[in-house]
This record gives structure tokens, sequence and C-alpha cells, in this order.
């Protein structure tokens, strides 16, 4: 139908962007973490895989790898869990209710350092939580400044600001499970509980697999809610690999060490999306893209691919 | 009785959800004479005023860091989209050789953490100029190239442009369209849907994105808004009146979008997810 070379005239310039800020920069990470800069970053010297030795013997990295893990087996369960039942409320078919989602969904669509600076002033020593808590007695936390709390409290955040994300997630494999399957189970008189444990459950266990993993690659890679909150601090308590790597690549011009740490993060990231792939519902997902395609172009209403 | 509790969580969820966003608008109101630590916290402003506001659009760059982040924004979406089409159509439209080897590549690319990148982009950039030390015009350019193709945005149209029908192009060939004139008049119109979403998706990216611009400005008056206000924390450290009222400045462009262009924001979410 069309001319042969027609196909790579269209995919030059988008090539062109893709090698420049993609597959250069790639490799260029990978012969950077095996150079030093650390004497003159100018004259960068090939030593091998002597950053990645360093880094294994760094008390600093693995300092960072463990907040990093901390953060991760915090964060990743609640994300899973929590918007669940957060979806279950949220289906309702009251009045006014695609409002109520929207305003839930505010805290996702406003930026991380937005949220830091708002959740630093509520976590302040005068601040509100801390009233909040004297109103019970309780003793003002340092929230921010005690190395034993700070992390926790930056999970807090990250978990408050991501819960109405997963909740949609959840809400759309909701709407499609079969209401016949719920009048089914009353009629075997099921209560709201079981109801939800035997039909509601099974049907979301791919959704939550997707955003247990989706959640993992973000914890991975958290680093401005860091940046804006504590700075890593108080001594070192909330670096994460991020921040260690930005940290020694900007702060230190150590960018050696901090590829070699860069390539470390890609390797376990390679991991979980390896797992994402084996484990993404196939039929599930085409289902529900399907579903979405519909609605997105009413003008074809059901026409199949033709890929 | 059972639709009144309803209610009631569900206001109780969204309290939870903008409460420290009401704080902030609570303390950016307080007037001078106002103690913001007071025991027990003041809610209700007694001396109301929009003093914080203007004071902090006058003691830093707010106009810029709101004209600067807006543009690149705007770049990065047109970029994304532009890339994305002229990508997803061979891919999706036509068949010519080292078409596999090619897609595979491109969905390879969304393996690649941006936090790798980030070293050998900025000698890139310091190669090429494209740091706001050479001009503003540079710094937006550095903002916006490194970002202007992403393997998910050719995916994601490639899925849409996949499943139109083959006669679509067919009927438009009888009529002596060439290829190019098929892309815009024909098929574009038909994913219009799947090109907004892909905008919402690349807004979201751009305008939040603190990492990358912190490490790529560096005079204050070529700030984005993220970097903008780190910096005014960092500034005005205990002045809370002042770093609340910029705070809630920069969140109105975004809120506007959010209810203007809401469905498209929920298509992204339930379409499979892809952050940073």
């Amino acid at each position: 139908m069309f001319k042969p070379r027609t196909p790579y005239l269209y995919l030059i310039l988008p090539a062109v962007f893709m090698v420049g800020f993609f597959f250069l920069p790639l490799l260029m990470a990978f012969n950077i973490s095996l150079s030093d800069y650390s004497r003159d970053i100018y004259h960068p010297a090939f030593v091998g895989w002597a950053n990645y030795a360093k880094l294994a013997h760094s008390e600093p990295f693995w300092q960072a790898m463990q907040n990093t893990f901390v953060f991760l087996f915090g964060v990743v369960p609640a994300m899973v869990v929590l918007p669940i039942f957060l979806a279950l409320l949220v289906n309702g078919k009251l009045k006014g209710i695609t409002l109520f989602r929207s305003l839930i969904y505010i805290p996702v669509v406003i930026s991380m350092v937005v949220v830091g600076i708002a959740w630093r002033w509520l976590y302040a020593d005068d601040g509100l939580i801390n009233w909040f808590l004297s109103l019970f007695h309780l003793p003002k936390v340092g929230w921010l400044v005690n190395p034993d709390i700070a992390l926790y409290s930056v999970m807090i955040v990250v978990v408050w600001k991501g819960l109405a994300y997963y909740m949609m997630m959840y809400l759309a494999h909701l709407q499609s499970i079969s209401q016949e399957l719920y009048e089914a189970a009353e009629i075997d008189g099921a209560n709201l509980w079981r109801k939800h444990w035997h039909v509601t459950l099974p049907h979301l266990r791919p959704t939550m697999v997707m955003v247990g993993i989706i959640s993992t690659i973000g914890s991975l890679k958290v680093f401005t809610e860091i940046y804006v909150m504590t700075r890593g601090g108080p001594v070192g308590a909330t670096k994460t690999l991020v921040y260690y790597i930005y940290e020694r690549a900007f702060e230190n011009l150590d960018l050696g060490i901090a590829s070699a740490a860069g390539i470390v993060l890609m390797l376990i990231l390679l991991v979980f999306s390896m797992l994402e792939m084996r484990l993404s519902p196939k039929d599930d997902d085409a289902k529900a893209l399907e579903k979405l395609k519909r609605a997105e172009t009413p003008l074809l209403p059901g026409k199949n691919g033709v890929a | 009785m059972k639709k009144a509790l309803q209610y009631v969580v569900l206001i109780l969820l969204v309290l939870a959800a903008i409460a420290p966003f009401l704080w902030l608008l609570s303390t950016a109101l307080k007037g001078p004479s106002e103690n913001i630590f007071a025991y027990p916290p003041q809610f209700i402003p007694q001396h109301p005023t929009l003093d914080n506001f203007t004071a902090v659009w006058n003691k830093v760059p707010m106009l810029w860091f709101f004209i600067n982040s807006i543009v690149v924004t705007l770049l990065t979406i047109f970029f994304n989209i532009t890339l994305s089409v002229l990508a997803a159509y061979p891919l999706a439209r036509m068949r010519f050789k080292g078409q596999g080897a090619i897609f595979f590549s491109i969905l390879a690319t969304m393996m690649i953490p941006f936090q790798v990148l980030m070293i050998p982009l900025y000698l890139i950039c310091l190669k090429l100029n494209l740091t706001d030390n050479a001009g503003a015009l540079n710094g937006w350019l550095g903002l916006v190239l490194p970002f202007a193709v992403s393997g998910f945005g050719i995916f994601f149209v490639r899925q849409a442009l996949v499943t139109l029908p083959k006669e679509l192009e067919e009927s438009a060939v009888l009529d002596g369209c060439n290829s190019l004139q098929i892309l815009w008049h024909v098929l574009l119109p038909l994913i219009r849907p799947t090109l907004a979403t892909l905008a919402v998706f690349a807004f979201m990216a751009t305008w939040g994105e603190f990492l990358w611009p912190s490490i790529i400005l560096s005079e204050p008056s070529h700030f984005t808004l993220p970097v903008g206000l780190v910096q005014l924390q960092s500034a005005f450290s205990s002045d809370w009146k002042l770093i609340a009222a910029g705070t809630l400045l920069s969140m109105l462009p975004v809120l506007v979008f959010f209810f203007t262009l809401q469905r498209y924001f929920v298509t992204g979410a339930t379409s499979g997810a892809v952050k940073g």
C-alpha cells in the first residue's frame, strides 16, 4: 500500500531521540560506572569493577539499601491492602459519588513537593499532629527529627498520597465483577463479610499482584519525598538508594560510584519488572483494555483488532 | 439510615485527603499578629488577609516559576504526542523489515530507570549547552528534550491505532490519500481520547518533576515550581505563612486542570498504571 521506505521515514525522528536520550546514556552509564572520577572529574581513569567492589564494602551504601527495603516492606503491603477497603467504600451507587471519588483523588494529582511541604508543616514540633496527640495527653513526637521515627513518618506520607491511585485501579476491577455472583452468594446465605471473602477477593487477586509490583518499583525509586521532608537526615536515617546516588553524583561529584549504584538499582528493578510480566494476568488485562477501548472510541463499536 | 452512614464515611475520607491542604490555607490566610503555633490551634484565621500571597509573589520570582513550569510542561506534552504518533503509526499500521526488533527495543526502554540515565544525561546536556547557565531557552530545552520521547507513549498510541479496522486506509488510498493524509485526516481523529490521556500522563509526569530540574537549573528565575518551592522552603525556613501561601499558589493550575479533565485522569489510572 505504501512505499517500502515510508515506515522508516516516520521512525527517524523518534529514533534519534531514543538513541540520544536512552541508548547512548545507558552505554555511558555502564562506562562511567567502570571509571574513577573521584580524583579528577575531567580526566576519569578506567578502573574496571573497582567501584562495585567499593560499594560492596561501603557502610553508607548498605545503610541506604537497608532504608530502601524497610521503606518497601512497610509501604507495599499498605498499598496492596488499604485501597481495597477504600474501593469498596466508594463503589456504591450513591448520589454524587463521582465528586467524592475526585476529591479523594486530590492527593494523587498534587505534586510530591507540595505534599511534602504540607506534611512537614503538620509534622512540625508545635504542629497540628503533636497538638492532636496532646489532646490524649500523649507526649510530643519528633516526627522528622527523631532518627528512629523519621523514615516511618515519610512512609505514612507516601501511603497517604498513593492510596487513591490504587483505589481507582481496584475500583475498575470491582466494577467488572458480575453482580450475579453476589446474588448467587446471597441466595446461599452469605453475609457481607463472606461475600467479599469468597467473591470479591479472588477476583481482585491479579490486581493485588499488579499493585504490589507497581508500588514495589515506585518504592525502590523513592527520592523527592525524602529530599523535601528530611534531606536524608537525621544522621542519614532516611537516605534511600536513589538519595545515595543523587548525593554521590551531584554533591560529591563522584560519578563513578554513583553510576555503579545506579546500575545496581537497575538490576534490582529489572527483576521486579520481569516478575510483573510473568505474573500480569494476560487475558484479564486484555479484557480490561478492550473495555477501555470501547469506552474511548464510541465511533467503532466492537471492532476487532487488525494487528 | 445506611445511606447517611455511607455519606459520613465518605466525608471523613475526603477530609483525610484534603485536611493537610486546608491547614496550609488556614496558615496562609493568617494576619501578621496571629500566632501560627498557638495552642490550641486557630483553625479559622481571626484576621484573614491575602498579604502573605502578595508578599511571597514579590519576594521570589513566582511568576517565572509559573511561566517556566507551563512552558516546559506544554513543550513536553507536544513532543511526547508528536513523537509517539510518528513512531506508533508505522508500528501499528504498516509492515516492514525489523518491525519486531524495533518494537521490542522501544518496549525495553521502559525498563531503564531514569535514575541510571541522569548522570550521563547531565554530561550530555553540559556538552550540548542544555543547562540554564547558557540562558533560559537552553534551560527549557534541557528540561524537555530528555523526556521528549517515551517508550510508554509509543506503546500506548500503538495499542490504540492497532484496533482500528484496515478498511479505513484502503478506502482512503482509493481516494488518493498519501500516508500522512491518512494519519492526519483518518486515524488521529479516531484516537483523540487516547491522545488526551497521554497528554494527561505527560502533564502529571512533568508538572511535579523535581529531580531532573534540580540538577539542570541553577538560576532562581529559571526554576520550575517544584524547584522554586523547595528553595522557598529553605529561604523562609520558619516563615510558614509565606511558605504556605507560595505552596498553595502553585497548586492552582493542577486543580483547575484536574477538575476540567477528570475523566482522562481516571482512564489513566485504570489503564494499567505507569508511574515514574
